[in-house]
């Protein structure tokens, strides 16, 4: 066969380096041909190898008593929830594709994701979403393109959830001008499994045979995991072939087939072709198993007549399996997928040499020792930028806002509005195990498998991130172990998803350097290692870097159904308290932002010892039944908390408030961002012992009124604010889909 | 009493349906793969939601095609009781086992929402359990549930008194903001002439624990096992 001849511009247009093309030709001792310089191209590109951000991962807490695979080991890390039962669970993004075709974009992120729990063994239960766009409101500019884009990866995301039959049950979406043709989408996957079910993508066993199972491969997504290693720019749209065509029908078909195909015991070891397909699947495979692979192209099947090798190696097509075999089982592959009526294909076999060798027929087009492509990839410890903390807030220079305007209009802005417009399009309730359905702080869900109630929320802030990265993730961190806390769970694990800019800039790198030492921080603090997580880079559009936006998605288990607890006030006549009571300015707040147009201050400091006191005497007062409903103070402070306390109640219920005096003008006391703040409502017969319980642990609490009436009334220093809960539910309920609904819909299958 | 939940290619209510059927009820339950060419031995048989062969062509066109419904048809033909829910009613449908079709949604997006309905069939073996025109709570979640017909059906249909459940108002009100999906006369069940098929968008299925919301679809089942135990004991 004729190779391409390699010059610089190829190795340039490959995105490898002077030396690491070097590097190249000392690992194979003789220069590359086209296709194998193809696939150094893409296993070392940031999206498979994180060269850049390997270093920063390494300082994330991966190991506690409950895991049972770490993180990095496999596709997805497994943790223990007792009795046998396991969960494996991990966030992806998929923020390049969505930037250039939101629906497939946002769809085979969803696919990909519940790839890699099913390849664990884990029968996938759940979904959760992190979404951030650019501002969708009519009078920003540039707001259809975000409508678009908005309307486009919500659509994306439900047709392949809901096709496959996996409810998204929680997760947050922003709206910021820094996401404009850069939206952010990451997905979470949480599967169960028994521990004896754990399946490794490991090619073990000389001699055993290679399958290929799934959809054909064709020329789609070529090299996506290069494309995802580039900063977006004007042209990115040439570069809609990397988008993959996202087919869920077949995905259901394939989980299925892989589920009952790995019940059979059969599979000595089982990857996902996802980024980089074939390539990706074949080293890793044969790395991790410490042997080689020999596999012979010709016997792939194929969608498209004509392919080259380095197009078949490179693409990502979707919904396509690598299954390693034991000998004289190959049987029990045919007859599945045959039941399943999917396509499958022996490829080739495990070696014991250590090398990737890829065949036409008998000619070898490809030889690279495997381990070299996932194990030697280049490390790169980027230089960070000096950073100063941002000056806190002067008060005096931000003008007083008319506080009885303030509250609905923070209620009805994208970012803080009920979501249903989002998560009425997602089934949320199929699997029947949603106890805690989207809108609540915590979403949890009866794993009927195993007879568990987990809970989950996932978490980011990138306004905070970007004044004081390391705040930013601890803050995200402590974030998610409040919401678990206010649903009554005890946090088990997290995953991280880390979305930043291009790391070749020192101050970028800076933001991912603390953002990470931050949130690893706070991990071991909470005692949630990381199970494992997603580096996006690059995340850039014309106008600069996006404000940096890790996000950690958090997994917890409720012990006992009662614990089970809600947002939303009861019933009227409850006492309401706070529990951690805390005092700052408007530093970093979404009132700033969204009221005064400002992004500024220092961002108020998380106490992760307070923090977890704070929880666990929640969950504690939680356990001794005090507590009727909890929410977490966040986003718009603790007079948006405490209206979203009422208005989710059914129907909106009201309260008079009075506030704790911290002798602060009063927009900082209605609206600052203190963390570690949480409203709980109680009977008033427990009202003392909840008393005695903080005062005993030292956690600060103050009543501050009770629940009734039509309105919410809040009143500090004798003033009082009075607003109809059913005019703030009917704001903030509204708000999104009236923005949303008046522009015509993308197209979409379903 | 068995009951037959039968499984397609795209299936995805299937499981919930089992297990709704075998924890909330104690009744024999068994999935029947969609290449099977008999329903011999079943009493009830269930056709789930979900996606069946992805919704290609049409909801339902393809899954009518499987083998399993010729023998649902004849079974439906010797009066055993069929319950279509949401993708399992497309697939009567088009089977021509119920009259009419499902379009895609008013405001072209999937919804997943609890509605009310009101109970306009309580003779069917599916509905004798519920009081006529009572209010109940059940979870839609679908792309395509707007039902239409033409006016002669419609009007065969409402002299029949087989259509089983409208989308209302907590008070009971038929109203076109209580309607989901833009389903002609707020329909969003029907039964077949001789009421043993029952075509519905709703999940009863979804609805049978406090814990999920709403228990509000137990009177299907209980209806249908009510029919069963009498004759079994």
């Amino acid at each position: 066969m004729k190779e391409r001849a390699i010059t610089p511009a190829i190795i340039e247009k490959h995105g490898i380096t002077v030396d690491e093309f070097a590097r190249i030709k000392e690992i194979l001792g003789r220069e590359p041909n086209f296709t194998e310089l193809g696939i150094f191209s893409v296993m070392w590109s940031e999206h498979c190898s994180y060269k850049n951000s390997r270093p920063e991962l390494k300082k994330f807490p991966t190991t506690g008593p409950s895991i049972l695979v770490k993180a990095g080991e496999e596709n997805a890390g497994v943790l223990d929830v007792g009795d046998g039962w396991a969960v494996a669970f991990k966030i992806e993004s998929h923020n390049h594709p969505s930037a250039v075709e939101p629906f497939q974009g946002a769809a085979t992120g969803v696919g990909g994701i519940i790839r890699d729990i099913f390849t664990m063994g884990a029968r996938p239960i759940f979904l959760l979403d992190s979404l951030r766009f650019g501002p969708v409101d009519k009078n920003s500019p540039g707001s259809a393109a975000n409508r678009h884009l908005l309307s486009g990866v919500v659509s994306g995301i439900a047709h392949y959830g809901n096709c496959i039959g996996l409810p998204t049950i929680g997760g947050e979406t922003w709206f910021d001008e820094t996401y404009a043709g850069n939206p952010l989408v990451n997905v979470f996957c949480l599967g169960v499994l028994r521990h004896d079910q754990i399946a490794r993508g490991a090619a073990k066993g000389v001699g055993n045979p290679v399958f290929y199972v799934g959809a054909e491969t064709g020329r789609d997504g070529l090299a996506g995991a290069a494309f995802a290693s580039r900063e977006l720019t004007e042209e990115s749209k040439e570069d809609r072939p990397a988008v993959q065509v996202g087919d869920p029908f077949r995905e259901k078909l394939l989980l299925e087939a892989c589920l009952e195909l790995l019940a059979s015991g059969c599979v000595a070891g089982i990857q996902d072709m996802g980024a980089a397909g074939l390539t990706c699947s074949t080293c890793e495979t044969a790395s991790r198993g410490g042997t080689g692979i020999d596999v012979d192209l010709d016997l792939v099947p194929k969608r498209e007549e004509g392919m080259t090798p380095y197009e078949i190696l490179l693409s990502e097509s979707q919904e396509r399996m690598l299954v390693i075999v034991h000998r004289g089982q190959e049987d029990s592959v045919r007859e599945i997928f045959d039941k399943w009526d999917l396509p499958h294909a022996q490829v080739g076999h495990v070696t014991d040499d250590g090398m990737m060798r890829i065949r036409t027929g008998a000619d070898v087009v490809a030889e690279i020792p495997a381990s070299s492509l996932t194990d030697q990839a280049p490390v790169y410890h980027r230089e960070a930028a000096d950073w100063k903390p941002p000056d806190q807030l002067d008060i005096n220079l931000v003008p007083l806002a008319d506080i009885a305007s303030a509250l609905p209009r923070l209620l009805a802005h994208p970012t803080l509005a009920c979501k249903r417009w989002i998560w009425e399009q997602y089934d949320h309730m199929v699997r029947n195990g949603t106890v805690v359905r989207p809108g609540s702080d915590a979403a949890v869900f009866l794993a009927r498998e195993c007879g568990k109630f987990l809970a989950a929320s996932v978490d980011g802030n990138g306004l905070i991130t970007k004044l004081d990265p390391r705040e930013g993730g601890r803050r995200c961190v402590a974030e998610a172990a409040r919401n678990l806390a206010c649903s009554g769970a005890v946090p088990l694990g997290a995953t991280d998803n880390l979305n930043f800019g291009n790391p070749h800039k020192p101050e970028i790198f800076r933001q991912l350097r603390d953002a990470v030492e931050g949130m690893a921080e706070a991990c071991r603090a909470f005692g949630t290692p990381v199970t494992g997580g997603n580096v996006s880079l690059y995340n850039e559009n014309p106008s600069g870097p996006i404000d940096p936006t890790p996000v950690v998605a958090m997994v917890g288990i409720v012990e006992d159904e009662a614990h089970i607890t809600r947002q939303a006030f009861r019933g009227a006549g409850e006492a309401v308290w706070l529990l951690g009571d805390r005092d700052a300015g408007l530093d970093a707040s979404q009132f700033l932002l969204i009221v005064h147009g400002r992004k500024e201050g220092r961002p108020p400091q998380t106490d992760l010892a307070a923090e977890i006191l704070l929880q666990q005497t929640l969950r504690d007062a939680i356990r001794s039944g005090f507590i009727r409903s909890a929410h977490d103070c966040a986003e718009g402070g603790i007079a948006v908390a405490l209206a979203e306390c009422c208005i989710s109640s059914e129907p909106p219920l009201g309260a008079e408030i009075e506030l704790p005096d911290h002798k602060r003008r009063d927009d900082e006391e209605f609206f600052h961002e203190a963390p570690g703040r949480i409203i709980v409502s109680v009977d008033g017969s427990y009202e003392s012992a909840l008393a005695a319980l903080c005062a005993e642990r030292g956690v600060p609490a103050k009543r501050l009124g009770t629940t009734g009436g039509k309105d919410l009334v809040i009143g500090l220093r004798g003033r009082e604010y009075r607003w109809p809960a059913g005019m703030l539910f009917r704001v903030w309920d509204s708000s999104l889909g009236e923005l949303m609904d008046a522009v015509a819909e993308p197209l979409a299958a379903h | 009493m068995k009951f037959a939940v039968l499984r397609f290619p795209g299936s995805n209510c299937d499981q919930d349906c089992l297990r709704t059927l075998r924890d909330n009820f104690g009744a024999s339950a068994e999935a029947v793969w969609h290449k099977e060419t008999s329903v011999d031995g079943y009493d009830v048989i269930v056709v789930p939601g979900g996606f069946s062969y992805g919704d290609y062509l049409r909801c339902g066109a393809i899954a009518r095609y499987s083998p399993v419904m010729a023998a649902v048809t004849q079974a439906a033909a010797r009066g055993v009781p069929v319950l279509g829910i949401c993708n399992g009613f497309q697939i009567l449908c088009e089977a021509g086992l119920l009259p009419g079709a499902l379009m895609r949604n008013r405001g072209l997006h999937f919804i997943c929402r609890t509605v009310h309905l009101s109970v306009t069939n309580v003779a069917s073996p599916f509905t004798r359990g519920a009081n006529q025109g009572e209010v109940i709570r059940l979870p839609v979640a679908h792309g395509e549930g707007c039902y239409f017909a033409d006016e002669a059906t419609l009007e065969e249909l409402e002299q029949g008194g087989r259509i089983a459940f409208r989308y209302c108002e907590a008070d009971g009100s038929i109203t076109t903001a209580a309607n989901p999906n833009g389903s002609v006369r707020n329909i969003a069940g029907v039964l077949n002439r001789q009421g043993n098929v029952l075509g519905l968008m709703p999940h009863p299925e979804r609805a049978c624990e406090e814990r999920l919301g709403s228990t509000d679809g137990t009177f299907v089942f209980a209806s249908l096992l009510g029919a069963g135990l009498s004759s079994v004991s």
